[in-house]
């Protein structure tokens, strides 16, 4: 795995200056893997991980189980893009077992979120059902516990 | 008397000397903004699958003393981790003790070994507690200077040139708090020998030894003649991130257990059987955890010590541990008044290398168990106070 990519996992923030730094590397050679990386798709970009009960707009979260039925060319996928390329779909994924697809949708209100289901995705051709679940509260967020309280207040600032 | 009973201490213990850390660290204590690099402690929490085994051994009541030398699982699990990674093979039944810390392990090894009198032999720069513990021993410390010429490996010719009759113990502790030095394999044969010519009993404390970067690590114990005549000491602290959990243990011929269990089970009895059920998770299923806490110590130790060296203060690449130990003789202050003047000017916090014994004289010890934000920030500050000693000389 490259460098730069390893570090961007191990979830610091840093600017180039500071990976450049960490990595012994010049800050244009930084900004060129980036750009590598994201030509050939591995790094697909930025987003703020926000603890949904904090962050000042109130958003409606719902993971949605789809059945629907494959094609003889291509299986899942292109219904599935289509799918997944509606804005109130977070993520979308394959899955095995009892249904096809998992969606993650979010909307304003719950009402949104239904509306969305029953209007949009329901009406899909090939979409055979939907199963949807709302979330109700966020514990982790990308890696990021949300009711932890601080680990280390109580370690010495020196020690042997 | 007015002394408040001060006349009550015992003479050996009036005459230790205060840590320098405890002393440096009250002043640091006063200045909660400031970048502190002097932690000896991973920055890490315990990983959440061994904090979760001790909750659930809590959970069904495991509250109770255990074996003195430590539950037999454990005790199994360290006889394999230990034959897998080192290379030396222990009998779980007769010649491991789990102990609180490998602290604790330092001291009952010394007291059961010691008479009065008897004389230590150990590499300084070194941890602090090495010197006091063989004082608290009664018995008589020897120190072996290591250099940065060496990178703080220890020079076996030092150490034979050290020797005087009543030696009796050689303690190592490679990879080295606070230089970061390691000793290869070459050399520690010759020690081994040497061990061997003069009847040396060897303590070698390995706490660090998972944090090797370069090459692979060499337990002194597991060289030809050696398994005999060495307690090999190891813990949880540094690669597991456990260190409020004190817990260690140490692994010798069946006698040397033996008597260091009966130091034990008169002063400690056992290790808390928490932390027992913690290390036995950690052991089994810790290897991942270890290996990515690693990864970053390494890409910090590059960025640290490259920073040091930018900035003016040579630096060695420690190859193992999680400290950097610059020299700070080109500023032309002494240790404690580097340290003092970067706390005072730029709010930086790193340990005198004097707190680890005279030959940390010249050098002070950065701990890189920080993140890489606060590694560059304080690197930062160093470089300008650096520049501003130079103006002013």
């Amino acid at each position: 795995m490259s460098s730069v990519l390893q570090l961007l996992l191990e979830g610091e923030h840093l600017n180039t200056a500071q990976m450049a730094q960490v990595l012994g590397m010049s800050e244009s050679e930084i900004e060129a893997e980036l750009t590598r990386l994201k030509a050939e798709e591995i790094f697909l970009g930025w987003r703020p991980v926000l603890n949904p009960d904090r962050a000042q707009e109130n958003v409606v979260r719902a993971v949605i189980e789809v059945k629907i039925s494959p094609e003889r060319d291509g299986g899942f996928d292109r219904l599935a893009t289509r799918i997944a390329r509606f804005d109130a779909v977070e993520s979308c994924f394959l899955m095995s077992g009892g249904y096809d697809l998992l969606v993650f949708a979010v909307g304003k209100d719950l009402r949104e979120v239904a509306s969305f289901v029953s209007e949009r995705l329901s009406t899909v051709e090939g979409v055979l059902s939907t199963a949807t679940h709302f979330m109700l509260r966020a514990y982790k967020e990308q890696g990021y516990l949300l009711l932890s309280p601080s680990e280390r207040e109580d370690k010495p600032a020196v020690s042997p | 008397m007015s002394d408040n009973g001060q006349h009550f201490v015992a003479d050996h213990v009036a005459g230790l000397p205060r840590s320098g850390i405890r002393d440096f660290f009250s002043i640091v204590a006063a200045m909660p903004q400031a970048i502190s690099l002097g932690i000896g402690e991973p920055d890490f929490v315990t990983p959440w699958h061994i904090r979760e085994a001790a909750i659930f051994a809590l959970e069904k009541g495991k509250t109770s003393y255990t074996d003195n030398l430590g539950l037999i699982r454990l005790r199994r699990e360290i006889s394999s981790y230990v034959e897998n990674n080192f290379g030396i093979s222990y009998h779980p039944e007769t010649d491991v003790l789990v102990a609180v810390g490998v602290s604790e392990a330092l001291d009952i090894a010394l007291r059961a070994v010691l008479n009065p009198g008897d004389k230590v032999l150990y590499h300084e720069p070194c941890y602090v507690s090495y010197s006091p513990s063989i004082v608290l021993a009664h018995a008589q410390p020897i120190a072996v200077g290591t250099s940065a010429e060496d990178q703080f490996g220890i020079d076996p010719e030092r150490v034979e040139a050290a020797w005087e009759p009543g030696c009796k113990v050689l303690m190592l502790n490679f990879p080295t708090n606070p230089t970061g030095g390691v000793t290869e394999r070459a050399k520690l044969e010759r020690l081994a020998k040497f061990a061997i010519e003069k009847d040396l009993l060897v303590i070698s404390d390995e706490i660090y030894s998972e944090l090797t970067f370069e090459g692979e690590h060499t337990s002194i114990a597991s060289l030809p003649g050696m398994q005999e005549r060495t307690i090999f000491l190891h813990g949880f602290s540094k690669a597991f991130a456990m260190t409020g959990f004190r817990i260690g243990y140490a692994c010798g011929p069946k006698p040397l257990i033996e008597a260091m269990m009966k130091v034990h089970q008169y002063s400690m009895l056992c290790a808390p059987i928490l932390s027992q059920e913690a290390a036995i998770e950690a052991l089994k299923n810790g290897a991942p955890a270890v290996a990515k806490m690693k990864e970053q110590y390494h890409r910090r130790r590059d960025l640290i010590v490259r920073r040091f060296n930018e900035a003016g203060l040579d630096c060695h690449s420690p190859k193992g541990s999680f400290y950097a130990f610059p020299s700070i003789q080109s500023t032309g202050l002494d240790s404690l008044n580097f340290c003092k003047g970067l706390l005072d000017e730029e709010e930086v916090a790193v340990v005198p290398g004097t707190a680890f014994g005279p030959s940390g004289a010249g050098f002070a010890r950065a701990s890189f168990s920080t993140s890489y934000e606060r590694i560059i920030e304080a690197t930062d500050r160093v470089e300008r106070y650096v520049e501003k000693l130079s103006k002013r000389a």
